[in-house]
């Protein structure tokens, strides 16, 4: 069973663009969103707010776009911010250490 | 062209035999034909050529719009040959980076082979097994003497060659170390310099390291945002994640480690895994952490070596199970 990417780019206001991912990011979805996700990292000032809400499935490849677009950012000086992430997506981030350099809120999700 | 030239008139009585006498061994022969024009890479439009020209010599007198199909079928199979050599070049290619990959994947299990260091009192376990061709996981014993070994757990992100190839730099990076840097933390750190400089902006590596000491009966171990293993304690009967912080290899290069320390008493075990162990799926579903201690813990009277492969193939025989990752188990028991 290989699942999709939806990958949904929408402009919040003049500085903040929303990404919605829907489906699963592995090795064979993560190209399309490394297309999508990379270019708007490149934009001086952006506040990118990536909703994690409809992602069912993360692998370690997944892991690796992120870490490239937070590279992105730094060295575009825009922002990154994962937000709405499933417990088990979230636990890979916090295994990896990664939720120690890259912005995560998971707040709206409450007592997830 | 000779061998052709023969083909033809055997061609032309086989079909004259079919014609008159519709003989059924005729048509094995034909089968026969066609097999030997494929081994000697006779085009499909050769074989129609053939046809036309038997027909015309059987039958010389061929309405003239017979005649004219035939030709426009030979042009047809003109285009159709073409593509059938490509093909056939494509599977060829295939077949020569199937067997180079092969070599490669020797090759890696060469450069990467460690040995279960035996030493009395305590008993190792350890199975690794890829997806693919080529494994992205790696793990390494460290055993100079009988005091201590040092041990090493690692996944590539993703899969294939690119994984592949960054082990053998970790490898290679691990052993140029000295006897100094050998503690978990600065082995970490190190690599991780070694890392950050030659890989991709996406690429990361996750490992744990850990260095058992004999004499003070300790085991002592940092973690690169590597999946994290378990303790099992004989005195109580329990399992414990082995809880650890630290970012993985390759993204940040000032990282530092904590280094973190426990006692090994008789019957404590060292569970060590990868996350193709915790990331299987069975059909549409995963299979949970607590399942695979369970799983575990079903295997965990056997001798190490038996535990794991046992661990494997209990995921292995289930239906439906497919593994999407390279998976790695290490158990470290010891004995007196």
């Amino acid at each position: 069973m290989n699942m999709n990417l939806e990958v949904e780019v929408a402009e919040k206001n003049k500085t903040t663009v929303l990404v919605l991912l829907t489906g699963e990011v592995d090795a064979y979805t993560a190209p399309k969103l490394k297309e999508n996700l990379l270019p708007l990292t490149k934009k001086e000032g952006t506040l990118i707010e990536v909703n994690l809400e409809n992602v069912s499935y993360m692998d370690s490849t997944g892991l690796g776009v992120f870490i490239s677009a937070l590279k992105s950012t730094k060295a575009n000086n825009s922002q990154l911010k994962l937000m709405n992430l499933e417990d088990r997506i979230l636990r890979l981030f916090e295994i990896t250490g990664l939720d120690s350099i890259i912005t995560i809120d998971s707040t709206v999700r409450g007592g997830n | 062209m000779r061998n052709l030239k023969l083909d033809i008139d055997n061609y032309r009585n086989l079909l004259k035999q079919y014609i008159k006498f519709l003989d059924e061994n005729a048509l094995y022969q034909a089968e026969q034909f066609s097999k030997l024009s494929i081994q000697h890479n006779i085009s499909p439009e050769e074989i129609i050529n053939v046809h036309i020209q038997a027909l015309k010599e059987l039958y010389p007198d061929l309405p003239k719009e017979v005649d004219y199909s035939l030709n426009f079928l030979l042009e047809t199979m003109i285009s159709y040959g073409l593509a059938y050599q490509e093909m056939q070049s494509l599977r060829e290619q295939q077949l020569e980076l199937k067997s180079e990959i092969s070599v490669a994947a020797n090759m890696q299990q060469t450069l990467l082979s460690t040995e279960k260091p035996n030493i009395k009192g305590v008993d190792i376990g350890a199975i690794s097994v890829p997806a693919n061709q080529m494994n992205g996981d790696y793990y390494h014993f460290v055993s100079d003497n009988q005091q201590s070994i040092g041990v090493a757990i690692a996944d590539v992100i993703g899969k294939g060659i690119p994984a592949a190839l960054a082990m053998s730099m970790i490898k290679y990076s691990m052993d140029s170390f000295s006897e100094s840097q050998r503690n978990p933390c600065s082995i970490l750190e190190n690599l991780n310099r070694v890392v950050e400089r030659n890989v991709d902006q996406g690429m990361f590596i996750t490992m744990f390291y850990g260095l058992y000491n004999l004499n003070s009966e300790t085991f002592s171990y940092a973690s690169a945002g590597h999946e994290p293993g378990l303790f099992y304690h004989a005195s109580t009967n329990e399992f414990r994640e082995i809880k650890t912080k630290g970012l993985v290899l390759g993204v940040s290069k000032d990282t530092t480690y904590q280094q973190y320390e426990i006692e090994i008493s008789h019957g404590d075990m060292i569970i060590l895994l990868t996350d193709g162990v915790t990331e299987c799926r069975v059909g549409n579903r995963f299979i949970e952490r607590e399942e695979v201690l369970e799983v575990i813990k079903k295997y965990i009277h056997l001798p190490a070596q038996e535990a794991v492969e046992q661990v494997y193939k209990h995921f292995e025989r289930l239906q439906g199970f497919q593994l999407r990752d390279d998976f790695t188990l290490i158990i470290i028991r010891k004995n007196v």
